[in-house]
């Protein structure tokens, strides 16, 4: 079987699964659809939150991102790993002992105050779509690149699956695809690993094997990367070139962003009891760190393989083979994601630190003299030839690696399971602060069962669109706008919330302001730098050398700065919000409030 | 279920007790041995690797870590939920 082939089998197959599961976990209930009837085991929801979490961000551009920026790459490895240890301490046992079904739900109650609740819903409404249009678009490229369909299909097909198992199944059906979306992810993930630690270094576990030997050489693998990384004129591999208060910044800013996402605090709703809400963020973190630690053994296997392919070898064919560029360097160049400019007309490929040229290659009719595609782009005046876009890593490592056609089939499904599941989970966020946050707890309280769990089909299904629309049309500015999602969710959510349990005297005043100067500081330093300031030259502008990226940190200290001190200055908050945080505060269920 | 403050204080004195000194453990080996104190680490090996400590804590150490530390608090909170009798059913 072809490459093509067995792909469209596997991921018919996954797909099949999916829809399957979908009938089964069909949702009943209003409780069924936010929260998948509050029964779900810590080990399933732990699987769920792990698929839910790993986006296609993480599945295909994560090893990629780190292979090129070395050192400066772990601030994604510790940010959006260490935000669990936050969730598990500061955030799940208690939100679950709240018993409601979304933030903004939180939030509003804790806050006795309409209008928080509404700047929370929209706050949670633009976070998620922020992150959603990414998926689908992820799910539209995969298609076009493992499928050869165009882009727009495949962000067709994949709204129709997404919309089969969210509108239909709720919190319920997402629960139960998810799990078997871990598991398909997980394994494609880690099949190509295995294999290429092997190839390269000779031991199975790529964790262990990106420390050890490179069998070819001898030399520690790290060190060989290093060497490889100076004479080309790049920073040192493990060394980095970031500022330390930059990393300290945007590591902070993930992690407590991470914490404070709602797709991801929602899944802590729906397990039974505060007990199994602690467990099952350690078994989510412990299913997410399998491929966490498994990504930077990738791209130091990626990097190296890459640049020791590639690096002064002929473009064209008629010289020895062993001094030709391999073929998938060919194939990639045909997808767009490699481009080679031969600036000083040698026939080879001189990859070196720096640019090739200005921005992503813009392909022009026609060849150049060794058989290359052209670009139009202005080239700079550095010595770089070669221009690699990042996404490359993950997808052709099974090509690098000369693997069975199967694992390339494999790797496709992988990253739409990555991608679908992070999708569904963000469209039941926003279909329930709408349907449950906005219509039923703000505009219309006498809503029946039956006319809510409509109202929340309805907004999935409307979501499930505009999410398609922005995958098809995606908006320039996704890739900046991330720095959003996390930065808001740091600068508001996250202290909020943490008040909200951890003082008791924290009161509507106070937490309202403190959201407000922390969403304000952080969207203007975001907006300001990405948008306004962003050209050469903006880095040293950067307010103490922190980059937009990192500034959620400082806006949560703002927030939490803010908030204490008109707190202090304020009225405490009625006896019945301070017998709440008491409550939530204790596992065993002695809440009068239902 | 009757009211017991007392009980309640003292319990969540004693959460706040494991809280402090798991973050604190959950501090150090990211943003400690992770970015402030990488350098000085970097010039330790670990034997028989190619890995240089701060590096290693970094990209694969400090995850370990945290898995470790959630699995620690949920232990120890089981416990002391059922120490304080404020355990759920």
């Amino acid at each position: 079987m072809s490459v093509r082939e067995w792909t469209y089998a596997i991921v018919v197959v996954s797909f099949a699964l999916y829809i399957g599961i979908a009938i089964w976990a069909k949702a009943k209930t209003t409780k069924d659809f936010y929260v998948a009837g509050g029964d779900v085991s810590p080990l399933a929801n732990g699987m769920a939150t792990a698929a839910d979490w790993m986006s296609a961000a993480s599945f295909l551009g994560m090893a990629g991102i780190i292979a090129f920026a070395g050192y400066d790459g772990s601030v994604y490895l510790m940010g959006w790993t260490g935000g669990y240890v936050l969730l598990a301490l500061l955030l799940a046992p208690y939100l679950r002992k709240f018993g409601k079904f979304t933030v903004p739900d939180f939030i509003g109650d804790r806050y006795y105050s309409q209008s928080a609740r509404i700047v929370a819903v929209f706050c949670a409404i633009f976070v998620s779509f922020t992150y959603v249009a990414g998926q689908m678009r992820g799910v539209g490229i995969v298609f076009s690149r493992f499928l050869e369909v165009p882009v727009t299909t495949g962000v067709l097909i994949g709204m129709a699956i997404v919309f089969f198992y969210a509108v239909l199944g709720g919190m319920k059906g997402i629960t139960y695809t998810q799990v078997a979306q871990y598991c398909v992810l997980i394994f494609a993930y880690l099949v190509p690993a295995i294999f290429i630690s092997l190839m390269v270094t000779g031991n199975p576990i790529p964790q262990l094997g990106f420390g050890g030997q490179d069998l070819a050489s001898g030399e520690w693998l790290l060190d060989k990367l290093d060497g490889l990384h100076q004479q080309l004129g790049f920073a040192a591999y493990t060394e980095g070139s970031k500022g330390m208060l930059d990393m300290f910044c945007i590591t902070a800013a993930l992690m407590v962003g991470t914490a404070g996402l709602p797709h991801v605090i929602i899944r802590f709703y729906t397990v039974p009891k505060v007990r199994d809400a602690r467990i099952s963020v350690g078994w989510a973190l412990l299913f997410i760190s399998i491929l966490y630690t498994t990504a930077p053994a990738v791209a130091v296997f990626a990097r190296t393989n890459l640049i020791q392919e590639v690096e002064g070898r002929a473009y064209a064919e008629d010289v020895d083979a062993a001094e030709t560029v391999p073929a998938w360097f060919k194939t990639w160049e045909g997808t767009d994601l490699i481009a080679w400019r031969d600036k000083n007309n040698d026939g080879r490929v001189q990859y070196r630190a720096g640019a090739p040229f200005l921005g992503k290659p813009a392909f022009v009719e026609g060849t150049g003299d060794n058989g290359e595609r052209l670009v139009a782009n202005e080239k700079t005046d550095n010595a770089n030839e070669l221009y690699v876009d990042r996404d490359i890593m993950v997808l052709a490592n099974p090509e690098i690696a000369k693997l069975p056609a199967w694992v390339i089939g494999l790797v496709a499904a992988g990253a739409l399971a990555a991608a679908l599941s992070t999708a569904a989970g963000l469209l039941l966020v926003v279909s329930s602060a709408i349907s449950h946050d906005l219509l039923k707890r703000a505009l219309r309280p006498n809503i029946t069962e039956k006319g809510e769990l409509l109202a929340a089909r309805v907004s999935a299904a409307v979501a499930v669109g505009i999410a398609g629309v922005l995958g098809i049309y995606p908006p320039d500015y996704v890739a900046a706008v991330v720095a959003f999602a996390f930065g808001l969710a740091a600068s508001s959510f996250f202290p909020a919330i943490i008040m909200g349990i951890f003082s008791r005297r924290m009161n509507k005043q106070g937490a309202v302001t403190g959201m407000v100067c922390g969403i304000v500081f952080t969207a203007s330093y975001i907006i300001y730098f990405k948008f306004i300031d962003s050209g050469p030259g903006s880095q040293d502008r950067w307010w103490w050398g922190i980059s937009p990226e990192g500034i959620g940190a400082v806006g949560m200290l703002l927030n939490f700065a803010v908030a204490l001190t008109i707190s202090k200055l304020t009225p405490p908050p009625p006896q019945h919000v301070q017998d709440m945080v008491d409550s939530i505060r204790i596992p065993a269920a002695s809440r009068k409030e239902g | 279920m009757p009211h017991k403050p007392q009980a309640h204080t003292d319990y969540w004195r004693a959460n706040l007790r494991i809280l402090a000194r798991l973050l604190v453990l959950w501090f150090i080996v990211s943003f400690g041995f992770g970015i402030l104190l990488v350098e000085p680490l970097n010039s330790i090996r670990i034997p028989g690797t190619g890995f240089k400590l701060g590096f290693w804590f970094a990209q694969q150490g400090s995850i370990y870590a945290f898995v470790l530390i959630i699995f620690y608090y949920v232990r120890r909170m089981n416990r002391l939920d059922r120490e304080h009798g404020v355990q759920e059913d």
